[in-house]
Order: structure tokens, then C-alpha cells, then sequence
């Protein structure tokens, strides 16, 4: 297995677009490592440059103690699950788990024995001769993962693998995985759109914006004690809570933070909007006139307080779970 | 490790990219480019294979502005011009209908899309020897139809303009498949959609396609309106093989004149000018396409 | 059935009918007896020989030019798609300055009016004693092959998922080997298509065959048919049976594809 670091990596697009601003990361052997961040945050690029199927405009990528920011896909030893799972529609299961062996000069005797073990891991004995067309969703994604794993690569890349299957699929795949990941003991990087997937799989998580790393940590500490404001945003559901304060700052609590009091008694008051059963919570939206004309509060209500709307509320925060910034660099401040 | 390591993937990719590449393009170089260019350069010389005693002087525009006054080069202008806008408009019109009629899903759509893509595959020169016949004075069956029906029929191929319908209505069976079959692949790119909404608002089937079904399909309009008309214009085997460009000239299509200053009359700067002619209203007329309904395209995209 | 469909099968059915019509005209006339040919036609003749395709091939030695097309067109598909896809495949996924006047190259050079290149191909394949041979007509046959394969091709290539070479490329393939092994397998379609209409192209190419070819050794069917004299006056019979057989290879392979062929066409024309 191998280490990686990323020192400075910038990438310009031709038109000018600017998909990578100096990012500087280093991933321990074996680490399972998160890349998340909405669209456009850079995630997939950082990935696919890692991949060598894109070339940093400025800056070093090193896979283990090798520079590779200029060497060829082909000579990097990664292996990657891609979003589609592009597997080969011409061959078979087994050809397929088995191509990057045999581009490798690996001998027949060999590839089949590792194809097999592969297989039996991955429940996939029954389908070898079959095509990818002939199989279910679930099941090429396993033939994608056991292509990758065949070759006993340095890294694992995942780009958004699970984007394609349906919710209860997603699940138990992640379960996969993260039982994968203690087997192997891989390094893996992984790219995610889905902040709750990001928090359930990583070892660290590395929160991407808009091209550079807002904060790499782990999936606790990211979420405990968010870096920047579009951390603070981006990690946790239903999404914290900003209120502007008398001083310039930005207070920040998160609904499950906030506890619906008595009118007039809590730091804040307000009358209640929408209430959102749950079945184990209930997702209150509260207006509160004070702060900001019309600005509404999240908050999470135990399943049994009788609650309406119209109803006025008062609202308590726990001044444990505060976090403070500062709104125009967007850095934490407590 | 080599020598001197490339900057990156790009480089790579570039040196394979243009490696690639270069025999397809070295190959079109070679003989297409080069002929072209040297048929600019004959053009304007002075050079008749009857009379290799003049030599090939340079004589510039001179083989362009005889072209301009020759009668029989005008003539033939007219003619690809009138053939050009005959041809095209029938083909555009039929193939749209065609295309409307067999939008809708129906058996055997297969085998019709088949049937009348046979016409189109076959060689110009069957083509045009199959209406020449059909349309053949003693044993045409087209006369033979006319005349039961009580009409005089011209002599088709002695008529000056009589020998023009069987030309266009030649090219016009071969050439309507295509057209057909793009714009069909146009319809069926339209959101079915769009239809069912105007529907719902209340539109006619004619408004329906005066709305919706044209302003979507242009696209694919514009496309065959360029091949057709390039086509058109530089029409030689339907005519070579059907009327020879007879009677006397009246059927002479400008690549047939050009053809026949060069390879048998031998006069290979002039017909080397002739040439460049068609070429440029060829190319004009592409650029002139894409000008106008592009335009309406990007405009209309509002 | 709704009225719409009613005339929409109306038309398709009289367009079908004169589609067919000539066809079936030329192949009665050309099982009709000589003599009957030159009196009043009618549709459904009786007495049906096959004097002409006898002649045909016995007297006219037919084959020659059959065999001659054969040869051009094959020669000119194999050659044209094998080149025109490496072309194709750079152009369509490989990154290099250059590119879009590449392809604005090729589309300018199909639009090329064969008749301009007529005389200096001549003069070029007379000085390499070309002439009257099958390298002097798929030589010139590549200026229209070649740009049709690539665009065609290119529009193709560009529809195959990227992620394909990419996984290749990292499980370990070069970008040819990419190519070789896993792109053109899933191509085999469009390449089916291409290489058709190539083919039929050249077969039913005329004026290159007609210029560059001096006598009955080396001219192609179209031609062939075309210079059909008799002693005096054109012989019908024998015309339209050739017509026929020079028909039938293209009509097979186009009733038998006609699915990829239309695809390959407007996939590449509609797209641009």
C-alpha cells in the first residue's frame, strides 16, 4: 500500500476555469480517505488527477514516495471505480476483472487464479461468463469493484460509486465497502456529492469548495468543530443555523442544538411555521421576527412536544454546541 | 527513464493525437488538396493538349473572363440553377411529407425505411438508365401510360425543356430517401411532449407543425438543404448517362461543360477555371446556408 | 384507424409504390424477349426469357467489370476505414492544438466537386503510369472515402462514453492499446456502417471510373454499363439485365442494414 500527497496542485482549465487551488493533503497508508463538496467543488478533478487522467497546471502529486504528477495512467498502479462503472461491453466477467492483470503481463495461470478468489469474495462465481449488459445494477457495480480489487493496485479511487444505485442498495453497498476497506487494508480515496456518505465511510473527511479544501478532519471533529462557515453549512442535516449577531459575528447552531422552551423564556423568540413529523424527531420551522425580518430557525423537536403552527415558541440554544465566525473570511472564530 | 521526459499527458496526447492523424490527412493532402490547388494554378494558364505547341503561358484571370462571356458556359449555369432548385425543393417537400407519414410508428417501418433507401444505394448510371428507358419514346412506359389517357406526350428527349422532367424526376426517386430519412431522424428527436401540450392548448394539426414540427426540425432542413444543394450543383452522372446533356446543350449541367472542355476538348486551363467555378458556388452557397438559417437558428434560441 | 394515420399510410404507400415501380419495370424489360421490347410495353408481359443475362455474361463478359468493382470498392473500404478511424479516434478524443481546422479540412474537402480534381489527378496518375489500373482508381477514390469515414466515424467515437478509455488506461492499457482492445470491439457497429456506405459509394462511383479508366480491363460497372453500344441502337435488354445485377449487391446490403446505415448517416449529419 502507499502514501499520498498532494503539494500545491493547482489546475486551469484552457477557458480559464480554475478547478484546483493549491491543494495540499497527505493520506496515510491505508487511510480511508473522503472527498466531498457540491458540484463544481474540484473533488472529481483532485481525483482524476490523482488517476493521471488529468495533469496539474502547477504543483506534485506523490503516490507512495514516487512523484507521479507527470507519469501516465497506465504506469501509476491505481485502480478506479468510475461513476458509470465503464465496464468493457464486449467482454465477459472475467475478462473483464481480468484485463488489468493481463495488461500487466500477468500469466493466464495466474489472472484465472485471481479472478476466482475475487470472485468468491464478491459473490460473483455464478455471472463469470456473462456480460455486463446481462447483469443487474448491483451487480456490475461488483464487477467494477472486483476489476480493481484483482489488481492489488497502491490506491483505490472511487468517483461517486454509489450516485447510480437506489437508496436501500446504497446502504448495504456502503456497509461493503467500509468492511472492504478493513480487509484490504487499502489506501482509498473516494469522491462523494453526499455529505452523509462522506461522514459515514471516511476515516478523515476533506470538505472541497469551489476548488480548494475548506477542512480535512475527521467525519467527528468536522462536525463538531466545523473550520469555515461552508463546512458549518455543508456537514450535518437539516443544515445549521446562522444568526447574525450584535458584534459583526455569525453564531451558528444546528437545529438538534436548539430546544423549544415556553414563550418568553430561551434567548430567542418566535412562532412556528411549518412542523415536519419524522417519526423519531419532528423538524420545526420557526419565524422569529428578531434577528432578520422573516428569518427562520431549524430546529429539531422531540417526536411527543405538542407543537403548531402559529404557535409561539420560545427558543433555547445550548451554549455547548455554539460555533462562531466570522462572516467575511468565513473562518471559525470559537 | 527517457531521455527527455514530455511535460504531462497533454504533450503525449498531442504527439499521439497528431500521429494519428497524419495518414488520413497526408493521404487527403496528396490528392485532394494539392490537385485542388493545382487546379487554381491551370487555371490560369493557357493550356490546350490540341495545341502543345503554344506551350503554358501565364494568361491570369483572362480563361475566367471568357467563362464569364461564354454563352454556352452561362447556359449551362442556368440550367444546374434551375435543375438545382427544381431537384431541391421537390426532394425537400416529398422527403418532409415522407418523413411526417412514416413518423408515426407502424409495421413493417423497417422494411419501408429499406424499400426506399434501395433507390438511393443504387449506382446514378442504373438510375438514369432506368428513367431513360421508362420514359423512351417507343417502348417508355410512361408513353404508353399518357397516351391511354388520352395525352399527347412530348418527345421527351428531342424537347429542349421536355427533357428536363425526366432529369428531375431521376434525381428527385434517388435522392428523396435521403432527404426523407434525415429529416425523419429530425421528427423523431422532437419531444413527443410538445405535441400533447399544444394539443391541450387547443392547436390544429397544422399549427401544431407550423410551430413545433418546422421551427424543430430546421436543424435538420438546413443539413439537407446543404447536401442536396451541393449535390445538385455538381449533378454529372444522371445527366452524362440520361440525355448526354442534349438535346444539343439544353440539358448541360456546368460540371458536364467543365468535364467535357477538359477531357474532350482538352482544354485544361479553361476547364481548370470552369472547375474553380463550380467549386466556389458550391462553397458559396454552403456558407450562404449556414449564414442565413444558422442565424434564425441562434436567434430564434431566445 | 384515425383519420391522421389514414393518410400518413396513403402516402407511405404511394411513395413505396413509386419507389418500387421503376424497378420492377426494368426487371420485366429485361426478361422480355427483343424483339416484344420495342413494341407496346405492358405491365404484367407474359413470355418471360433470360436471353440478356445470358448475353450478358457470355457475350459481354460482365463479370469483368463486376470483378473490377469488387476490387476498387473493397481496396478503397479497407484502406479508408482502417486510416479513417485512427483519424477519427484522435480527432474525436484526442486533445490537440489544430484539431477543429483539421475537421473543418475534411468537411471542406468533401465538398470538393469531383470535376475540379478531375484533370490534375489525371495528369498525376498518367505520370506515375496509373492509368487504366486499381491503384489509379482507389488512389482517387480516397478523396471522397476518406472525409466520408472520417466524419462519419468522428460523429460515432464521439457518442462512446469517455469513462471507457479511462478505465482501460488505468487498469494498465496505453492509449493505442486502449483503442485496440477496448474501443474498437464496442465500435464494431459504427464501423459496420461506415464501411458500407463507403463501399457503396465507390461502387456506384462514375466519373473518377469513367476518366481514369481506358478500356473494358479495368472498367467498373457503372462505367461498364454506361458504354454500353450496340451495333444500332442502345441494347435495352441487355442494359437493364445489367442494371439489375449491378443493383443487387448494394440493394442486398441495404435491405440487410438498413438499421446501421441510416444510423451511421443521420447520427453524423443531424449531430454536425
Amino acid at each position: 500500500m502507499a502514501t499520498i500527497r498532494f503539494e500545491g496542485v493547482r489546475k486551469t482549465y484552457p477557458n480559464g476555469h480554475v478547478a484546483a487551488r493549491g491543494l495540499d493533503l497527505a493520506v496515510s497508508d491505508g487511510e480511508f480517505v473522503v472527498l466531498v463538496g457540491p458540484s463544481g467543488c474540484g473533488k472529481s478533478t483532485a481525483l482524476r488527477m490523482l488517476a493521471g487522467l488529468e495533469t496539474p497546471t502547477a504543483g506534485r502529486i506523490l503516490i507512495g514516495d514516487r512523484d507521479v504528477t507527470t507519469v501516465p495512467p497506465q504506469e501509476r498502479d491505481v485502480a478506479m471505480v468510475f461513476q458509470s462503472y465503464a465496464l468493457y461491453p464486449h467482454m465477459t466477467v472475467r475478462a473483464n476483472m481480468g484485463f488489468g492483470l493481463r495488461m500487466r503481463g500477468a500469466a493466464p495461470d495466474r489472472i484465472a487464479t485471481r479472478v476466482a478468489e475475487v470472485a468468491r469474495a464478491l459473490g460473483l462465481e455464478q455471472v463469470l461468463d456473462r456480460k455486463p449488459g446481462q447483469l443487474s445494477g448491483g451487480q456490475r457495480q461488483r464487477v467494477a469493484l472486483g476489476r480493481a480489487i484483482a489488481r492489488e493496485p497502491q490506491v483505490f479511487l472511487f468517483d461517486e460509486p454509489l450516485s447510480n444505485l437506489d437508496t436501500k442498495l446504497r446502504v448495504e453497498t456502503r456497509a461493503e465497502l467500509a468492511r472492504l476497506h478493513r480487509r484490504l487494508r487499502a489506501t482509498i480515496v473516494y469522491v462523494t456529492h453526499d455529505q452523509e456518505e462522506a461522514m459515514t465511510l471516511g476515516d478523515r473527511v476533506v470538505v472541497m469548495h469551489d476548488g480548494a479544501i475548506e477542512q480535512a478532519a475527521p467525519p467527528m471533529e468536522v462536525y463538531r468543530r466545523p473550520a469555515t462557515l461552508f463546512v458549518a453549512g455543508f456537514v450535518g442535516s437539516p443544515e445549521m443555523n446562522f444568526l447574525p449577531q450584535s458584534d459583526g459575528t455569525l453564531l451558528g447552531v444546528r437545529p438538534q442544538d436548539v430546544a423549544v422552551v415556553a414563550p418568553g423564556a430561551g434567548e430567542y423568540q418566535g412562532i412556528v411555521d411549518v412542523v415536519e413529523p419524522r417519526g423519531s424527531e419532528q423538524l420545526l420551522y420557526v419565524r422569529t421576527g428578531e434577528v432578520d425580518a422573516g428569518r427562520e430557525l431549524r430546529v429539531i423537536a422531540p417526536p411527543d412536544l405538542t407543537v403548531a403552527p402559529e404557535q409561539p415558541v420560545g427558543l433555547r440554544l445550548d451554549p455547548a454546541s455554539l460555533h462562531r465566525f466570522d462572516p467575511g473570511t468565513g473562518r471559525r472564530l470559537a | 527513464m527517457p531521455r527527455t521526459e514530455p511535460r504531462g499527458a497533454e504533450e503525449r496526447e498531442a504527439r499521439l493525437g497528431w500521429a494519428m492523424v497524419s495518414p488520413a490527412v497526408g493521404t487527403i493532402l496528396l490528392i485532394a488538396l494539392f490537385p485542388l490547388g493545382w487546379t487554381v494554378w491551370e487555371s490560369l494558364h493557357l493550356h490546350d493538349l490540341r495545341m502543345p505547341w503554344l506551350g503554358r503561358p501565364f494568361i491570369g484571370l483572362d480563361n475566367y473572363i471568357e467563362a464569364l462571356g461564354d454563352q454556352r458556359f452561362r447556359e449551362a449555369l442556368v440550367h444546374t440553377l434551375v435543375f438545382t432548385l427544381a431537384s431541391v425543393t421537390l426532394e425537400l417537400t416529398l422527403g418532409c411529407v415522407l418523413a411526417l407519414a412514416m413518423n408515426r410508428a407502424f409495421r413493417g417501418r423497417g422494411l419501408v425505411r429499406a424499400a426506399i433507401l434501395v433507390p438511393w444505394a443504387i449506382p446514378t448510371v442504373v438510375a438514369a438508365l432506368i428513367w431513360r428507358f421508362m420514359f423512351d419514346g417507343d417502348s417508355g412506359i410512361v408513353n404508353a401510360a399518357l397516351s391511354s389517357l388520352g395525352v399527347d406526350p412530348p418527345v421527351w428527349f428531342v424537347d429542349r425543356l421536355a427533357a428536363w422532367v425526366p432529369v428531375i424526376l431521376g434525381d428527385v426517386w434517388k435522392e428523396t430517401p435521403f432527404v426523407a430519412l434525415l429529416l425523419l431522424a429530425g421528427l423523431q428527436g422532437i419531444d413527443a411532449s410538445l405535441y400533447e401540450a399544444a394539443r391541450i392548448d387547443g392547436a390544429s394539426a397544422w399549427r401544431q407543425f407550423r410551430y413545433i414540427t418546422l421551427p424543430l426540425l430546421k436543424p435538420a432542413l438546413l443539413v439537407a438543404l446543404i447536401f442536396r444543394t451541393r449535390d445538385a450543383f455538381r449533378v454529372f452522372d444522371l445527366v452524362y448517362v440520361m440525355t448526354g446533356g442534349g438535346p444539343g446543350t439544353a440539358t448541360e449541367p456546368i460540371a458536364l461543360y467543365t468535364f467535357t472542355s477538359l477531357l474532350q476538348n482538352l482544354r485544361f486551363g479553361y476547364g481548370s477555371a470552369l472547375s474553380v467555378l463550380v467549386f466556389l458556388v458550391a462553397f458559396l452557397l454552403a456558407v450562404g446556408y449556414i449564414r442565413v438559417v444558422g442565424a434564425d437558428l441562434t436567434g430564434e434560441r431566445r | 384507424m384515425s383519420r391522421g394515420a389514414r393518410w400518413a399510410a396513403l402516402a407511405v404507400g404511394l411513395l413505396v409504390l413509386a419507389t418500387a415501380f421503376p424497378f420492377y419495370w426494368t426487371v420485366v424489360a429485361s426478361l422480355t424477349p427483343e424483339a416484344r421490347l420495342f413494341q407496346a410495353p405492358s405491365l404484367l408481359p407474359t413470355g418471360l426469357v433470360l436471353d440478356h443475362y445470358r448475353a450478358l455474361f457470355v457475350e459481354r463478359a460482365f463479370w469483368v467489370p463486376i470483378r473490377n468493382s469488387l476490387v476498387v470498392a473493397g481496396c478503397t473500404t479497407i484502406f479508408s476505414v482502417l486510416v479513417g478511424s485512427l483519424c477519427a479516434y484522435a480527432l474525436a478524443r484526442l486533445r490537440f492544438r489544430g484539431k477543429v481546422p483539421l475537421l473543418g479540412l475534411v468537411l471542406a474537402v468533401s465538398m470538393f466537386p469531383q470535376i475540379s480534381v478531375v484533370s490534375p489527378l489525371f495528369l498525376l496518375l498518367r505520370s506515375l503510369r496509373l492509368i487504366d489500373t486499381y491503384p489509379g482508381l482507389i488512389l482517387p477514390y480516397l478523396t471522397f472515402a476518406l472525409p466520408l469515414t472520417v466524419w462519419l466515424l468522428v460523429g460515432f467515437f464521439r457518442q462512446l462514453p469517455a469513462e471507457l478509455e479511462e478505465a482501460a488506461m488505468v487498469d494498465g492499457a496505453g492509449r493505442l492499446r486502449a483503442f485496440r482492445e477496448v474501443i474498437v470491439p464496442v465500435a464494431v457497429p459504427g464501423l459496420a456502417a461506415t464501411a458500407i456506405l463507403t463501399f457503396v459509394y465507390s461502387w456506384n462511383e462514375f466519373l473518377f471510373a469513367l476518366s481514369f479508366t481506358l478500356g473494358p480491363e479495368r472498367q467498373t460497372v457503372p462505367v461498364a454499363i454506361a458504354l454500353f453500344r450496340g451495333q444500332y441502337q442502345v441494347p435495352w435488354g441487355q442494359v437493364l439485365a445489367a442494371a439489375i445485377v449491378a443493383t443487387a449487391p448494394v440493394a442486398a446490403l441495404v435491405l440487410a442494414f438498413q438499421r446501421r446505415i441510416v444510423q451511421g448517416l443521420t447520427a453524423g449529419a443531424v449531430k454536425g
